[in-house]
């Protein structure tokens, strides 16, 4: 299937801003995995007074669209607080790039989501927030909000919101979760399946993850 | 320095196995079968009965090609509809035998085909599985066969690392037994000498696209008294095995094409592979990578095809840097498909998924020049430099988990 990118896109890839990597950062996060062929590495400078971003750059392990969508990411960012920065939604920088095949919208999740992550990382270093303890309850919020960063490839939504969450038991440090599928989506399965595992492996003290896909017709699940 | 005045050149098209262009004479020998012969072959009239005669010359001409009788060919829209009516019209035929076996490199029309009839409960499937370049091991053929197996299915050559199996041997073995074989031939028709005559093969699967004939037609061997059922219902066309009128034009643009084909392979064959090898040389001189398959060169592997890995980079960015610098290839990384999951056969032969990100397949084909090979090593290392300074992959993070096939190949060629 072939993929089509907007010129936007096509621009920021061959020729991406803000590459690099910043020696004297005091924020860094890396998102995403090397397995699945798609991680962001983003350094930055944050101003501890104005907590606005002085300076940003990023590395980029993924396909033309994760460096496109990296590239516009931190374009978006620099010379904004971090307080800004936290509210934005993935589709300010899928609307910047004049949109993203369905198939490449995860890239847009994890390009905000990692800027997100860096910036929770200097908030916990700076004694803005506390860290998350160990023996705090994970809550069925908690699941729900890190299934939102797992994204459809057909249709370019979250699980959550595409109403697939069938079931979620936490038990300790293990945790289920059983998504409906429909049949015609089978060409999916496999991602959706590693996908909704590896972020729910990512979950404070969670150390192993079961994800149970169970067939409906998309009809029912849709309307 | 090249000038701006100078002209952009015409493309570098590597991506020969997904589809070829059609070559002139085929196309000239298909037209007048749109133009002004455009009968129906089941008409009983004048124009029917050309069409008629256009059908069984080509289905004679096909026949020679490949070494076997007209009556064993029947003609489809393609080698996944020739795969589907094999597979499917066997176990219409046989529903007792409850079995099947087939290689872990197999193309989608065999594998998710088999698949479905495994997850329904109807066939037990056994998937072969290969060495780390893509070979299938007769002892593992032999295990597998059980008294219920309704039939083997092994691709003859693999479309994405070019390895091609040893159907004498494997055919031989399943002779023995007394089970039917079944091989997708799409890749093979045309760059390797092909005698269904004396392979051990029961079916075989062709297609016209892959070797400069049209697309949306293909073919069926079927073993004279291989017994198989069709699978739609309609008219009696094609030894009432394959109803609907036939497409005339693409049947002989298609035999047309496959006729060139048999006829020049010891002359162009030769050729693409000595190009093939000078890609490879070019392209596997560059730092940390990979070759996917067999030896360049060596008989077991499809002349035109060269898959290899790029290391700490993803492969559908390194296809896009390459397509804006107008070289076209293929990947074999989970980004490139649309189900976002690597190739099967790329993880089949032992690597990782980081390592099948990381593909890139170069097939070229009798238009192919070197001097096209030498602009595609050129962008080839210019996009890799680039993608490689701005990897957030970290080797060292991740060397432990390289495949031990990989590592014994990265060792070899990091010392270089």
């Amino acid at each position: 299937m072939a993929i089509k990118y907007s010129q936007k896109v096509i621009r920021e890839f061959t020729n991406p801003a803000n590459v690099g990597d910043i020696d004297n950062a005091n924020a860094r996060a890396t998102e995403g995995s090397a397995a699945c062929g798609d991680m962001i590495t983003y350094s930055l400078v944050i101003d501890p007074e104005t907590h606005i971003i002085e300076e940003i750059k990023f590395l980029s392990y993924g396909c033309a669209s994760n460096i496109a969508t990296a590239s516009m990411a931190t374009k978006i960012a620099k010379g904004r607080t971090i307080e800004e920065v936290k509210k934005l939604n993935p589709k300010v920088v899928t609307e910047k790039l004049d949109g993203l095949p369905a198939v490449k919208i995860h890239c847009s999740v994890l390009a905000i989501n990692g800027l997100k992550s860096a910036i929770r990382q200097w908030e916990i270093d700076h004694g803005l927030i506390e860290m998350p303890t160990e023996n705090r309850e994970l809550t069925r919020d908690d699941v729900l909000e890190t299934l939102r960063s797992v994204t459809h490839p057909e249709t370019g939504v979250n699980i959550v919101k595409m109403n697939m969450i069938r079931d979620i038991v936490i038990d300790g440090t293990t945790i289920y979760v059983e998504l409906l599928v429909g049949e015609t989506e089978e060409m999916y399965y496999e991602n959706i399946e590693e996908e909704t595992r590896e972020h729910l492996e990512g979950l404070p003290g969670i150390t192993s993850a079961t994800v149970k896909l169970t067939e409906n017709t998309p009809l029912k699940r849709r309307k | 320095m090249a000038s701006a005045a100078e002209s952009t050149p015409a493309p570098v098209y590597f991506d020969n196995g997904d589809s070829t262009p059609v070559l002139p004479e085929v196309v000239e020998a298909m037209l007048p079968w749109f133009t002004s012969s455009w009968g129906n072959p089941a008409s009983l009239h004048k124009l029917g009965l050309d069409a008629e005669e256009a059908l069984d010359t080509a289905r004679e001409s096909l026949a020679n090609s490949i070494g076997c009788t007209a009556k064993e060919i029947i003609f489809t829209s393609g080698a996944t509809e020739a795969n589907n009516l094999a597979l499917s019209g066997l176990r219409a035929q046989f529903p007792d035998k409850r079995h099947v076996v087939v290689s872990a490199i197999e193309h989608a029309s065999v594998r998710n085909l088999v698949k479905r009839w495994a997850k329904i409960g109807d066939v037990e499937l056994t998937e072969l599985q290969v060495d780390g370049e893509g070979r299938v091991d007769p002892d593992s053929l032999r295990n597998a066969i059980r008294d219920d197996t309704l039939f083997v299915s092994i691709i003859h050559g693999n479309n994405e690392i070019g390895t091609i199996q040893d159907l004498n041997t494997l055919g031989g073995i399943c002779r023995e037994r007394g089970v039917l074989l079944h091989s997708d031939m799409a890749q093979s028709l045309g760059k390797i000498p092909l005698d269904l005559a004396k392979l051990p093969v029961d079916l075989a699967s062709f297609n016209g696209h892959k070797s400069h004939g049209p697309k949306g037609v293909g073919a069926l061997y079927v073993r004279n008294r291989t017994k198989l059922r069709r699978i739609m219902e309609g008219g009696p066309q094609e030894f009432s095995l394959r109803p609907g009128t036939e497409n005339v034009p693409a049947i002989v643009g298609f035999v047309k094409a496959a006729e060139i084909a048999v006829r020049d392979l010891n002359e162009v064959m030769p050729r693409v592979g000595t190009l093939t090898k000078r890609l490879a040389d070019g392209v596997l001189a560059i730092e940390h990578v990979r070759l996917n398959g067999p030896q360049i060169g060596s008989p077991d592997r499809l002349p035109g095809n060269l898959n290899v890995t790029f290391r700490y980079i993803e492969g559908e960015a390194i296809l896009m840097s390459l397509n804006y610098a107008g070289v076209y290839v293929s990947s074999g990384s989970a980004c490139s498909s649309r189900s976002l999951v690597p190739s099967h056969v790329l993880t089949a032969i032992g690597l990782l998924h980081e390592e099948a990100h990381g593909s890139i397949r170069y097939t070229l084909a009798r238009q192919n020049t070197e001097e096209e090979v030498d602009r595609a090593i050129e962008q080839t290392k210019s996009a890799v430099d680039r993608l490689r300074a701005m990897t957030a992959f970290v080797p060292e993070e991740h060397s432990e988990r390289e495949s031990d096939h990989a590592k014994t190949f990265y060792k070899k060629h990091d010392d270089t």
